[in-house]
C-alpha cells in the first residue's frame, strides 16, 4: 500500500482544524445555556460566582497560559531541530496539565464538602438560579478537565515521539497538531474563567 | 465471499490483499472495503428497523390491544426511530456509497485519513452495539421516542442513559467521516478535477460533511446533558430547579433538523448522478444543483425552531422560524426543476436505478410539499404531532433517502461486486415497494388530517378503516423489499459477471476503471479533461 509514503501536512492540519471546530461547538452548547440562564438569573449568577475561589481560578489560568507558551516553544524548537529542548518544553506543558488538574481537584473537593454539587440538598434549598449556575459550572469545568486530561495524554504520546526522533524538523505534524489541541484547551478555559470566576 | 469465483483475473480489491480472512475486512483501510462494511451493517440495521416498523403497524391494525401492550409499543416506536435514524439513514449513503465512490470520483487512491476512516466504522459498530445492549440490560429498552425529550427522559426507569451513550458514539463516527470527506475533497482531487468538474454526488457529500462537522457536536453535548441529568440530577432542563425544558428542545433540534439534510443531501446527490446517465443527457443546471446543495446545508441549519411551534416559544420566534423554513424550499425546488429539465427530451431508459431515482423525485416532492404545511405555523398547529407528521417525514426520509439508497444499490453495487442482478425481479420489487409505500404513508397523512395523534397506542374507532389500509400497505412494501433483497443477494453472489468497466454508460471517473475496481483504484493518477456529465467524453462543459 502506498499510504505509508503519502504525506500531506496541509491536509493533516486542515483535518485537525476541522476537529477543533467541533470541539468549540461542543463547548458552545454549554455557553449557549450559560447565556440564556445568565439572562434569566443575573443576580443569582453574580452571587454564585462570588462563591468560587478566585485565587485558585487565577492560578489555573496562569498555569494554562504558561503551558500553552511551552507548547508553542516546543514547536519552535523542533522546527530548529532542537529535539531535546522541545522534549523539555513538552514535559513542562504536561506538568502544567497535571498541576491544573490537581488544583481543580482541590477546588471541587472544597465545594463538594461545603454541600455545593449538582442535585445537592443545599443547592435545592437556595434560589433556582444558583443551582443552575453550579450545575453549569460542574458540567463545563468537568468537560474541560476531561479535555485537559486527553490533551495531557496526547502530548505524552507526542513527547515520546519527539524523544524517539520520530518527530523532527522534517516531520513534526504530530507535535503541531498536538500543540493546536492544547491551545484549544487553553482557549476554552480563557472563556470559562471570566464567565464563572469574574462575575460582577 | 468466494474470491476465486470472482471474475477471473479482474478480482480487483476483493482479492488483492496481504492479510487473509476476516481481518482483511475488519482492519482494512481501503475505502472500498470500509464502504462495503458500512453498507452491510447499515443495511442490516435497516432490516431490523423494518421489522420493528411492521410490528408497530400490526399493532395499529385494529383499535385496542392487538399484539402488545402500551409499554412495549412505546419501546418499539422508540427503538424503530433510533435504529432507523442513527444507525441507518444518517450514516447510510455517506458511510456506504460515499466511502466506496467519493475517492474514485475525484480521482484519488483513498480518503485523506484512511485509518481514521476505519476508526469511524469501528465507532459506528461500537455505538450500535451499545444501543443494542441498552435493549436487553438495565430497565429495558428506552421508551422516550427517538428525540429523548426531557423531562420524561430524565425520569423514566428504562435504559435511556446507555442508549443515549450509544448515539453519542455513533455521532462521533459521523463527525470523523465529515472531517475526512472535507479534507479529502479539498486535498486529493486529481489533476484537472477542478471544483466545476466535481460530480454532483461529491458536491452533495461535501455539503453534507459540513453539516456533520458543524451540527453533530451540539447533539453530542445535548446527549451528555441528558446523561448528566439522569445520573447527577443537575436540573438544567427542570423548571422546578430553575431549568427550562425548551432549552433542551432548542439544543436537540439545532442538530436534529440539520440532520435531516445529512440524510437527504447525499440522496439528492445519488439522484443527480443517475438521472443524466439514464436520460443520456448532460445534467441541466450543474452549477445550480451544486450551489443548491450548499444552500440547503446553510439554510437548513437555521430552521430548527419549526419543530417547536407548539412548545411555547414566543410568537416572534415562531414567525421567524416559519419564514426561514419556507426558504429551504427554494434550493430543494431548484434541484427538482433541474432533474425534470434533464429528463426533458432525454433518451430515457427505465432501468432499475432510474426507476428508483424517478420515484425519489415524486415521493420527495410529496414529502417536501407537505413539509410546507408543517412549516407554516398556522397549519402546523392543526396537524402538529399527528400521523400527518409521521407520513410527511416518512415520505422525505424513506421515500427520499431510502429510495435513493436503493437506487444507489442497483446502480453501483454491480461495479463493486462484478456481478449483475436480474432486471425483471428488480422492476417488480420496485413496483411493489412504490405502491405499498404510497398506501402505507399517504393513508397516514389522511389520518393525521382527521386528527389521529402520533405515538398513541390506541385510537378511536373512526380511524379503524384507514389504519387497516395503512397496515396492508406495509405488507405490500415489505413484500417488495423481500423481492429486492433476494434478487440483490442472488445477483451479487451468482449473477451474470460484469467485466466491462462501464455497464450503464456513465461519464464519471468510477466508470473508467476496471470492474471490480483494483485496490489502488487507478493504475496511474488520472488527468481529468472534461466534466462528469459530458457523455461524448470531450470538451469542457
Amino acid at each position: 500500500m502506498s499510504h505509508a509514503t503519502h504525506r500531506d501536512y496541509a491536509g493533516a492540519k486542515l483535518g485537525m482544524w476541522l476537529f477543533l471546530f467541533t470541539e468549540m461547538l461542543l463547548f458552545g452548547g454549554l455557553f449557549i445555556l450559560y447565556a440564556v440562564y445568565l439572562h434569566r438569573y443575573p443576580a443569582e449568577f453574580a452571587a454564585a460566582g462570588h462563591r468560587l475561589d478566585l485565587v485558585l481560578g487565577t492560578a489555573n489560568t496562569v498555569i494554562l497560559l504558561t503551558s500553552s507558551l511551552l507548547a508553542a516553544l516546543a514547536v519552535t524548537a523542533v522546527q530548529r531541530d532542537e529535539g531535546r529542548v522541545a522534549f523539555r518544553a513538552l514535559g513542562g506543558t504536561i506538568l502544567c496539565a497535571g498541576l491544573f488538574l490537581g488544583i481543580k481537584y482541590a477546588e471541587w473537593s472544597a465545594k463538594i464538602s461545603h454541600g455545593i454539587y449538582p442535585g445537592s440538598p443545599d443547592l435545592a434549598a437556595g434560589p433556582p438560579g444558583e443551582s443552575v449556575f453550579f450545575g453549569l459550572y460542574y458540567l463545563t469545568t468537568g468537560l474541560h478537565g476531561l479535555h485537559v486530561l486527553i490533551g495531557g495524554v496526547l502530548l505524552t504520546v507526542v513527547a515520546r515521539r519527539v524523544k524517539g526522533g520520530r518527530v523532527h524538523a522534517g516531520d513534526y505534524i504530530w507535535l503541531e497538531n498536538g500543540a493546536l489541541y492544547w491551545h484549544l484547551v487553553d482557549l476554552v478555559w480563557i472563556f470559562i474563567f471570566p464567565l464563572y470566576y469574574l462575575m460582577l | 465471499m468466494n474470491r476465486s469465483e470472482r471474475t477471473g483475473s479482474a478480482a480487483g480489491f476483493w482479492s488483492d490483499t496481504e492479510k487473509g480472512g476476516i481481518g482483511a475486512w475488519l482492519l482494512s483501510t481501503d475505502h472500498k472495503r470500509i464502504g462495503l462494511l458500512y453498507f452491510w451493517s447499515v443495511f442490516g440495521f435497516f432490516l431490523v428497523g423494518v421489522v420493528l416498523g411492521l410490528i408497530l403497524r400490526l399493532e395499529l391494525m385494529a383499535p385496542g390491544r392487538t399484539i402488545m401492550g402500551p409499554d412495549a409499543y412505546n419501546a418499539f416506536f422508540t427503538v424503530h426511530g433510533v435504529v432507523m435514524i442513527f444507525l441507518f439513514i444518517i450514516p447510510g449513503i455517506p458511510g456506504a456509497f460515499g466511502n466506496m465512490l467519493m475517492p474514485i470520483q475525484i480521482g484519488a487512491r483513498d480518503v485523506a485519513f484512511p485509518r481514521l476512516n476505519l476508526l469511524s466504522w469501528w465507532l459506528y459498530a461500537t455505538g450500535a452495539g451499545v444501543i443494542l445492549l441498552s435493549l436487553v440490560t438495565g430497565g429495558g429498552p428506552p421508551d422516550t421516542g427517538w428525540t429523548f425529550y426531557l423531562p420524561f427522559s430524565g425520569r423514566t426507569a428504562t435504559n435511556v442513559s446507555l442508549a443515549v451513550f450509544g448515539v453519542f458514539i455513533v455521532g462521533f463516527s459521523s463527525i470523523l467521516t465529515g472531517i475526512n470527506f472535507v479534507t479529502t475533497i479539498h486535498r486529493l482531487r486529481a489533476e484537472g478535477m477542478i471544483w466545476g468538474r466535481l460530480p454532483l454526488f461529491v458536491w452533495s457529500l461535501y455539503a453534507t460533511a459540513w453539516v456533520q462537522i458543524l451540527a453533530t457536536p451540539i447533539l453530542g453535548i445535548t446527549l451528555v446533558l441528558i446523561i448528566a441529568e439522569r445520573i447527577l440530577g443537575v436540573g438544567l432542563f427542570d423548571p422546578s430547579r430553575g431549568g427550562d425544558p425548551l432549552m433542551y428542545q432548542h439544543l436537540f433540534w439545532i442538530y436534529s433538523h440539520p440532520a435531516v439534510y445529512i440524510m437527504v443531501l447525499p440522496a439528492m446527490g445519488v439522484v443527480s448522478e443517475i438521472i443524466p446517465v439514464f436520460a443520456r443527457k448532460p445534467i441541466f443546471g450543474y452549477k445550480m444543483i451544486a450551489f443548491s446543495s450548499l444552500a440547503i446545508a446553510a439554510a437548513g441549519s437555521l430552521v430548527w425552531g419549526h419543530h417547536m411551534f407548539t412548545s411555547g416559544m414566543s410568537d416572534t420566534a415562531v414567525l421567524v422560524f416559519s419564514f426561514l423554513s419556507f426558504i429551504v424550499a427554494i434550493p430543494s425546488a431548484i434541484k427538482v426543476f433541474n432533474w425534470i429539465s434533464t429528463l426533458y427530451r432525454g433518451s430515457i431508459s427505465l432501468d432499475p436505478p432510474m426507476l428508483f431515482a424517478l420515484s425519489f423525485i415524486l415521493l420527495f416532492s410529496i414529502g417536501g410539499l407537505t413539509g410546507l404545511i408543517l412549516g407554516a405555523a398556522a397549519t402546523d398547529v392543526h396537524v402538529h404531532d399527528t400521523h400527518f407528521v409521521v407520513g410527511h417525514f416518512h415520505y422525505v426520509m424513506f421515500g427520499g433517502a431510502g429510495f435513493a439508497f436503493f437506487a444507489a444499490m442497483h446502480y453501483w453495487l454491480p461495479k463493486f461486486y462484478g456481478r449483475m442482478y436480474a432486471r425483471r425481479p428488480a422492476v417488480i420489487a420496485w413496483g411493489l415497494m412504490f405502491v405499498g409505500f404510497n398506501i402505507l404513508y399517504f393513508t397516514m397523512k389522511v389520518l393525521g388530517m382527521k386528527g389521529m395523534p402520533r405515538r398513541y397506542y390506541d385510537y378511536l374507532p373512526e380511524f379503524a378503516t384507514l389504519n387497516l389500509v395503512s397496515t396492508i400497505g406495509s405488507w405490500i412494501l415489505a413484500l417488495g423489499l423481500a423481492v429486492m433483497l433476494v434478487n440483490l443477494f442472488r445477483g451479487l453472489w451468482k449473477g451474470e459477471p460484469v467485466t466491462e468497466a462501464n455497464p450503464w454508460g456513465g461519464a464519471t471517473l468510477e466508470w473508467t476503471i476496471p470492474t471490480p475496481p483494483p485496490t489502488e483504484n487507478f493504475a496511474e493518477e488520472p488527468v481529468v479533461t472534461h466534466g462528469p456529465y459530458d457523455f461524448r467524453g470531450a470538451g469542457i462543459p
